[in-house]
């Protein structure tokens, strides 16, 4: 009696340990703070991810909205329907129109984010190198085109670079050209814009990742017989390379669907799938097709992206 | 006797020769040559006109506070700084205007400066391959010094994957693959805990020895610097107060600065009434008793002088000994049981606190005295030192 008494005792604290760990495991102030980002991210991208998903798979009309319904009921003739519809994705694919959009993003945004890189990196090693004091006069410079807007600033290089704009008149005044280039409306302007306006992107993760170095690495590495060029290559560049991924694909994700850029600078045979998705939402008003448009470049550009950053991350954490 | 007066006792017969240390033999070439060496920092002077010699095999400590010039003095040696005026002379060899990369010195980092994106063995072959080694020979010189570090199964580890030790042994081997005439040592063993650091200085002992490498050390712990060093430069505000052995720098120390730096010492202040060739007696308020040293100092009668006693030199009994002279009453103030000493704060007459250690060779020794017990101390004649600096 006394036993089997003592043993129940027994076992009701244990299933009582297992509910109060199960209590503590759930950290409630870890949770609110996540929670608030973790909101912000379902409200303002992955519902209205779902909400343009949608709106991809219905047929274009005309109508308010300006698409077929995916649901329809009628409760006195007694009928649903459910209809998807995928004829915008064979579309996209049948149509060499949308790849080679694709295609052209990629590359103009590729090309202009190694350009991005090739300014920002010396720019970023300059501020990392300089006194702590200097640091925040010119991290503050690189910050500062932020509080013009950023249309004007891209109106401005549309002064600097048109036909009789302030670089030509320059060029001509010396000399050097006795024929005004033509470099407004040409992809050598979207590169400029795309180079100038994305640069500060670049510049922060890449000081921020030259900055931390611990500098005696490379007098250590000098005093191993390393040349400064050497050590640049062989410690800097390397140590610096988380810098150069984050700030690559801050400006690369965002070039590829850049709109206003090749729109302003660019000429008519810029093709960026940007233009392609205003032209098929205020020219055409096919949102059905226009969102097909966005969802392919966020599932074949922007998400392997993604991915291999994950990974990467994960692998840094395991190691 | 200063330490230069002890160093004599010791004057070199022929047939000794072999066994004298270079740096005690007549002529000898020193290796590393500082000479005059001054370094300032806008108007703040790092290094005052600094002169060195150190010799082949070597193991030199440069011991000194924060701030004392000790680590820009090696930087200097290793081309990171250049000196505002001075030469360094290594192996024959002025290094002025040679870079880093030139030369034939290596260093070891405080903070051992591993690179975090190359393995162990990267790390390790680093130098090498900047000399264009072989790369069979690269492999081959890799893993025999990781074996001499006992890091042979480590290689592919990175170094945020290994414990504090096991870095410091890497550290240790990156600097030593190159074969440097010259080793230049920063805080080796500043990062490690105690235990660690007792059992790596007899290792690096033995890997100094074992590869004839001449090394420099620079340390603010003076144990460290006390088992490491052939010879131990004592540094205060940019310049060398005192170099010898380390016995000679803890019972010869040549001023109250390094008296008061290495170990720590009993000072009396007072005068010098009686100044013969092997003995001097000094009349000191402080101590409330006439002092007596057995050792000659030159200097004018009546100078004021320092009598410095170490803690450990101090007998201490309840019952007046026999001895007159070397003998203070006091009060014991304070002890501290520290496990194999016990520690003790006297207070004499003068209000002057004189600290005692005494070894605790039975156990509950310190049970045998208490808190303000009268009590005698006492000290042989030979185990204090006078002080004129």
């Amino acid at each position: 009696m006394s036993i089997s008494s003592g043993s129940a005792w027994v076992n009701k604290s244990a299933s009582g340990m297992a509910r109060y760990n199960l209590f503590r495991r759930v950290n409630w102030g870890r949770l609110g703070v996540i929670a608030v980002p973790g909101l912000w991210l379902g409200i303002f991208f992955f519902i209205p991810f779902l909400v343009v998903f949608k709106i991809s798979l219905s047929e274009s009309a005309i109508a308010v909205p300006p698409y077929s319904a995916m649901f329809e009921w009628n409760l006195e003739d007694a009928y649903a329907t459910f209809k998807l519809n995928f004829g915008n994705y064979l579309y996209l694919i049948e149509d060499d129109f949308y790849l080679d959009a694709y295609i052209s993003s990629v590359k103009i945004a590729a090309v202009s984010t190694f350009f991005t890189l090739l300014v920002g990196f010396p720019i970023a090693y300059l501020i990392a190198r300089s006194k702590p004091s200097l640091r925040v006069v010119l991290l503050s410079l690189v910050i500062l085109p932020f509080w013009t807007s950023f249309l004007l600033r891209v109106y401005a290089w549309m002064g600097f670079l048109k036909k009789n704009g302030i670089v030509n008149e320059f060029l001509l005044s010396t000399g050097i050209i006795d024929q005004p280039l033509i470099m407004l409306q040409t992809d050598f302007a979207v590169y400029i814009g795309i180079v100038y306006t994305y640069l500060p992107f670049m510049i922060l993760p890449l000081y921020t990742a030259l900055e931390k170095m611990d500098l005696t690495l490379l007098e250590a590495a000098e005093d191993l017989g390393s040349r400064p060029y050497q050590s640049f290559f062989l410690i800097t560049l390397p140590l610096a390379i988380p810098g150069v991924i984050a700030g690559c694909l801050l400006v690369f994700i965002p070039a590829v669907g850049e709109f206003v850029i090749p729109a302003l600078l660019g000429g008519s045979d810029t093709l960026m799938i940007g233009r392609v998705l205003w032209d098929e939402f205020f020219l055409n008003r096919d949102w059905p097709m226009a969102s097909a448009v966005a969802i392919v470049m966020l599932v074949v550009l922007v998400l392997p992206i993604m991915l291999i950053r994950n990974a990467q991350g994960k692998e840094e954490v395991h190691s | 006797m200063t330490s230069s007066q002890f160093s004599e006792l010791h004057t070199p017969t022929m047939t000794q020769t072999a066994n004298i240390p270079l740096w005690k033999r007549e002529g000898a070439e020193p290796f590393l040559k500082i000479e005059n060496v001054t370094k300032k920092f806008g108007d703040f002077t790092a290094v005052d006109n600094i002169s060195l010699d150190i010799y082949k095999n070597e193991l030199f400590c440069l011991l000194g506070g924060s701030g004392s010039g000790k680590s820009t003095l090696l930087r200097i040696m290793a081309g990171f700084e250049s000196a505002t005026s001075g030469r360094i002379i290594i192996d024959g060899m002025d290094m002025a205007g040679i870079q880093p990369w030139n030369r034939p010195v290596n260093m070891m980092f405080q903070s051992y400066a591993l690179f975090p994106h190359l393995n162990v063995a990267d790390n390790v072959a680093f130098g090498l391959r900047r000399e264009g080694v072989a790369r069979s020979e690269v492999n081959k010189r890799v893993e025999k010094m990781l074996d001499m570090v006992q890091l042979g199964a480590l290689g592919k580890r990175k170094p945020n994957q290994l414990s504090g030790g096991q870095r410091q042994r890497v550290a240790l081997a990156r600097s030593l693959i190159k074969r440097p005439k010259l080793l230049l040592l920063d805080e080796p063993l500043g990062a490690l805990d105690k235990k660690l650091r007792e059992e790596t200085q007899f290792e690096l002992i033995n890997i100094q020895e074992e590869l004839g490498v001449t090394f420099v050390v620079v340390t603010h712990d003076q144990e460290e610097a006390m088992t490491l060093a052939t010879r131990i430069g004592v540094m205060n505000n940019g310049v060398i107060v005192q170099t010898a052995e380390p016995h000679v720098v803890y019972e010869y120390p040549n001023s109250r600065f390094v008296a008061e730096f290495v170990g720590s010492v009993n000072l009396f202040e007072g005068i010098i009434v009686e100044d013969l060739p092997d003995s001097v007696r000094i009349r000191s308020t402080e101590a409330g008793a006439e002092l007596h040293v057995n050792h000659g100092i030159s200097c004018a009668p009546n100078q004021v002088v320092h009598m410095a006693i170490r803690p450990e030199k101090i007998k201490i009994s309840r019952q007046k000994p026999e001895q007159n002279v070397n003998c203070l009453h006091g009060v014991i103030e304070d002890i501290a049981y520290m496990g194999s000493l016990s520690v003790f704060k006297v207070r004499l007459a003068s209000g002057k606190d004189v600290r005692i250690t005494q070894p605790n060779f039975v156990r509950d020794m310190g049970a045998r005295f208490t808190w303000h017990d009268s009590v005698y101390l006492s000290w042989d004649m030979d185990s204090s030192v006078v002080l004129t600096s």
